[in-house]
């Protein structure tokens, strides 16, 4: 083994040791064969670590020290709003009033909850422009699946089962088209003109009567405003279909256009994005999803309603599709994302647009002279530049991604969305300062110069990371997916 | 506009106006056609200052009972277990919670050991070849886990016990419409699934059974016998099972299950009003490219040093789009951290004790239900849950428990009306003898 290996907990275990100490048992201690069948008492244990509490902190302070957050440094990766997630969110998400309760309590002693989940669906509806928001889905794709499966219901019941078709454009989110072929349809692609944004005539060629909704990000993932937004609603409206809103990217929009107005149907929010429920490595997420009047009827079983005053959740919903999670949703996340919007208030949020896109303009220009800038037009919360230049010095994004990580710096989204060359997608955010914006450029365009003076210590990066670029070929051609024993 | 959050100074954005080339920040925004531009201020409760945020949220928090004051013996699915404490020190460590997903291994080697770990630790309690890195929860990875075996058995129909949790078969449903399959229900009979039904409706056209172990009402169900009917059809065995119980109880791998899922929420994560929790799902080595969601992998760097990335991306939706074997992106990474926290705090050791506890606390409060009269409807081995029978309506008993400081079980009548004046007592660890003795005592007056 290499010296530099972070040990695995298990190769720090030590026979004997605890982690923990439990009560002792107050109750009679009686032999468990007496009360299980000897064929499900377990024959061997579960090889878990034997480690002290001390053994525990130091491994995961080791490890979380091997790891970059927002709180680390600037986070640029577009399309996923690495904003700060502020510390007020977390106290208030570990309140024994909102974390030690049960979903199946009687609803006269969950008030408190119930109010907070029922004003937030009041603050999104106000902010999206829609009739109704369902706050149970789990992360964007599960609102995503959610609402198509409430068009697929709304078609059904209208006699419209010939619906099966679900277009997205070239430049969407991977999780639309996966997400239509959970909900059973079959996905369209719609190519994206020379200025980035839907081609008009294509959509036209592309939608039917077999149309069942398009699904869109506006602005999209070049950080582009559809400006022809009222004109693609007619497209789909003129031939009944339903128009999604993919809200990865509402943080570019908010107080300026609201879904609803843009003749949206219905709408998935991330509120780990946008309204700072932290990312956490990879989840948990929300994605609550918010509905024009006709799809109502079709929202996930529960509905929390208010009666007077007093909360409640309404089961009597017999078109609803069911239940798409266990209980309300992800409940902790959703009183961070209050939290916030609490903290930020109505001028407050319309800043943070404002900013977030003043803050992308800034680099985009800063930066075009030195990378392409396939798009040069104002964007929006975040721009896409292509590396076509520098690969033509032999230098990949990729490189420069990893070039980045010497400067402290986490990349950008890269090689996405996937019509452009060599993409780098940055997003900045508007809790970064203008001098860390600056210090980013400054790195940027440092290794622009770098990829034609110097292309080796680009290609070779990164050279200041606990470790080098993994082999990833290796670990998909044999995965080693848990640790045994040697 | 002034704010902690926003750093953006007059100066700057002068500065940075002159570099874009405009005099106002609305030239940005000109692109937004008149029609839907949206003009003024959202119509929402205006800003709280952090102090006075902190008291209201801290006063609507207080009108929840929640079992730090209250004794719960709710379960059904979300349990009040044991949470070391140093799982949250773990996991408020920003490194990992203001983090996104390790898509950038070099930077992120600390997330992706941590999940490697998660996988090994689900692998171990569940005996299954290979786990992911976390589903939403215990029933949208069941609900995932039907969608798998449709796909590769080419079969259309699932059998889900009548015994798995309600909301879970909710949601089974839910994604089985998707895929045009059909979900058919098997009754239970003594409350465990019942085998000679599910004998007759399992065909050839089954592409999986589905039971859960320990099911909704405490009771552990057959699983060799399950498997064998399973397995004769060629359909896929899919269990459900609380990770925590399997310290004791035999790991489903061993009975052969095809995929494991269930929630590790019983593993340091708060009930927090029903989520985040954390999904996992565990499968056998051949099912390895089918699965859904994000796996960690083990390989070395040009020195030749170990470290993890994710791996078999093409299963996923960034890379196969409308081919992925799944539209999960986010799933519940920082629960999966704070389960393994919570898996390594208990250990070997502690992982049998905490299993122990819930069964001898559970045996005693059954044993103590049925020395002040009441029946416990279903005899055969349980594990931290039991059935009790009551007289009068179970709701109303629990407005009476609240005021005694209890929260009781859960109303079986609210999903069954053959199970009117039944209750479901969940007894873990963390309830002492006498808040069971309370618990009986004052359910013996409520329902007299």
């Amino acid at each position: 083994m290499h010296k530099d290996n972070q040990p695995l907990i298990f190769e720090i275990t030590k026979e004997g040791r605890v982690g923990y100490n439990l009560p002792e048992l107050d109750v009679p201690e009686v032999d468990l064969s007496t009360l299980l069948p000897q064929a499900i008492l377990r024959a061997e244990e579960a090889e878990l670590p034997e480690v002290s509490e001390l053994d525990i902190m130091r491994h995961y302070t080791a490890l979380s020290n091997r790891n970059h957050g927002v709180d680390t440094g600037f986070y640029p990766l577009g399309s996923c709003t690495m904003k700060y997630n502020p510390k007020i969110n977390e106290s208030v998400a570990r309140f024994p009033g909102f974390a030690n309760i049960h979903p199946l309590q009687e609803e006269a002693s969950v008030q408190g909850a119930m109010e907070l989940m029922y004003d937030l669906q009041e603050h999104l509806i106000e902010i999206t422009g829609m009739d109704e928001v369902t706050l149970q889905p789990a992360a964007g794709a599960h609102g995503e699946w959610t609402a198509l499966m409430m068009i697929r219901a709304f078609h059904e019941a209208n006699g419209d089962t010939q619906r099966t078709k679900v277009i997205v454009p070239d430049s969407a989110h991977g999780t639309n088209p996966a997400s239509a072929t959970v909900a059973g349809f079959e996905t369209i692609t719609v190519k994206s003109n020379e200025d980035g944004l839907v081609d008009l005539e294509d959509l036209r060629r592309v939608v039917g009567p077999d149309t069942a909704a398009l699904m869109l990000t506006n602005p999209n993932t070049l950080g582009l405003f559809e400006e022809s937004i009222l004109e693609l609603a007619e497209i789909i409206h003129g031939v009944g279909g339903k128009l999604y809103y993919d809200g990865a990217n509402l943080n570019a929009v908010m107080s300026k256009a609201r879904p609803g107005d843009m003749g949206f149907d219905c709408v998935h929010l991330n509120l780990h994005k946008t309204f700072t429920g932290p990312h956490g490595g990879g989840g948990p997420g929300s994605g609550p999803v918010g509905v024009k009047a006709d799809l109502i009827p079709f929202l996930p079983s529960p509905v929390l309603v208010k009666e007077e005053d007093k909360y409640t959740f309404d089961y009597n919903r017999p078109q609803s599709i069911g239940r798409v999670k266990p209980f309300y949703g992800n409940f902790g996340i959703n009183v961070r994302a209050y939290t916030y919007i609490r903290s930020m208030g109505p001028d407050g949020l319309k800043a943070v647009t404002e900013y977030a896109v003043l803050n992308a303009n800034y680099m985009m220009r800063r930066l075009e002279e030195h990378f392409d800038l396939p798009y040069n037009r104002h964007c929006k919360h975040e721009f896409v530049l292509s590396g076509r230049r520098q690969k033509k010095l032999g230098v990949r994004t990729l490189d420069m991604a990893k070039r980045l990580l010497d400067f402290g710096y986490h990349p950008p989204t890269i090689y996405f969305p996937l019509n452009v060359e060599e993409g780098m997608m940055i997003e900045p955010t508007e809790t970064e300062s203008k001098e860390t914006l600056d210090a980013f450029c400054d790195a940027m365009i440092q290794i622009a110069k770098e990829v034609e003076e110097n292309p080796e210590i680009v290609q070779n990066a990164p050279h200041t990371t606990v470790i080098n670029r993994l082999d990833e070929t290796k670990a998909a051609r044999k995965p080693v997916l848990r640790y045994i024993k040697a | 506009m002034k704010h902690r959050y926003l750093p953006m100074t007059e100066q700057d954005q002068k500065e940075m106006l002159d570099v874009v080339g405009i005099s106002s920040i609305d030239e940005l925004f000109a692109d937004i056609p008149e029609k839907v531009r949206f003009k003024g201020e959202y119509n929402i409760k205006p800003a709280k200052a952090e102090s006075a945020l902190l008291k209201e949220l801290s006063q609507l928090a207080a009108k929840n009972a929640d079992s730090k004051q209250f004794a719960s013996f709710l379960g059904a699915g979300v349990y009040d277990h044991f949470k070391p404490i140093i799982v949250d020190h773990v996991i408020s460590r920003s490194e990992f919670y203001t983090a996104y997903t390790p898509y950038q291994p070099e930077i992120s080697q600390g997330e992706l050991q941590a999940i490697f770990e998660f996988q090994t630790m689900i692998c171990e309690l569940t005996g299954m070849d290979l786990a992911n890195s976390s589903m939403y929860d215990g029933g949208t990875s069941l609900a995932e886990a039907g969608n798998l075996a449709a796909g590769h058995t080419r079969r259309k129909k699932l059998l889900v016990s009548e015994a798995i949790h309600p909301e879970y078969i909710d949601v089974v449903k839910v994604y089985a419409k998707g895929q045009n399959i059909e979900v058919v229900t098997v009754p239970t009979k003594d409350g465990v699934t019942d085998l000679a039904k599910l004998e007759e409706s399992v065909d050839d056209d089954t592409a999986a059974v589905m039971v859960q172990y320990p099911n909704f009402f405490g009771q552990i169900e057959d699983l060799a016998k399950v498997e064998q009917l399973t397995h004769a059809q060629n359909a896929l065995f899919i269990v459900s099972a609380n990770p925590l119980a399997l310290g004791v109880l035999t790991p489903p791998g061993k009975f052969g299950a095809d995929i494991t899922v269930g929630d590790a929420q019983v593993f340091g994560i708060s009930e927090a009003f029903g989520g985040p929790h954390c999904g996992y799902f565990a499968v056998n080595s051949k099912l390895m490219r089918k699965v859904p969601g994000r796996l960690v992998g083990e390989t070395t760097d040009e020195e030749g040093r170990r470290g993890y990335v994710l791996t078999l991306q093409a299963r996923e939706q960034h890379i196969r789009r409308d081919k992925a074997t799944s539209n999960i992106c986010s799933n519940q990474a920082l629960n999966a951290l704070a389960a393994s926290v919570a898996m390594t705090a208990l250990g070997k050791k502690g992982m049998k004790e905490i299993a122990t506890q819930n069964i001898l606390k559970t045996h005693y409060a059954k044993q103590a239900f049925e020395k002040a009269g009441f029946e416990v409807v279903y005899q055969g081995a349980h594990f931290n849950e039991i059935v009790v029978k009551v007289n009068g309506s179970v709701a109303e008993g629990n407005k009476g428990l609240l005021e005694k400081g209890i929260i009781g079980g859960f109303d079986l009548g609210r999903i069954n009306s053959d199970l009117q004046n039944h209750v479901l007592i969940a007894v873990t660890e963390q309830r002492t003898k006498e808040e069971i003795d309370a618990l009986v005592q004052e359910m013996g007056a409520l329902h007299a």
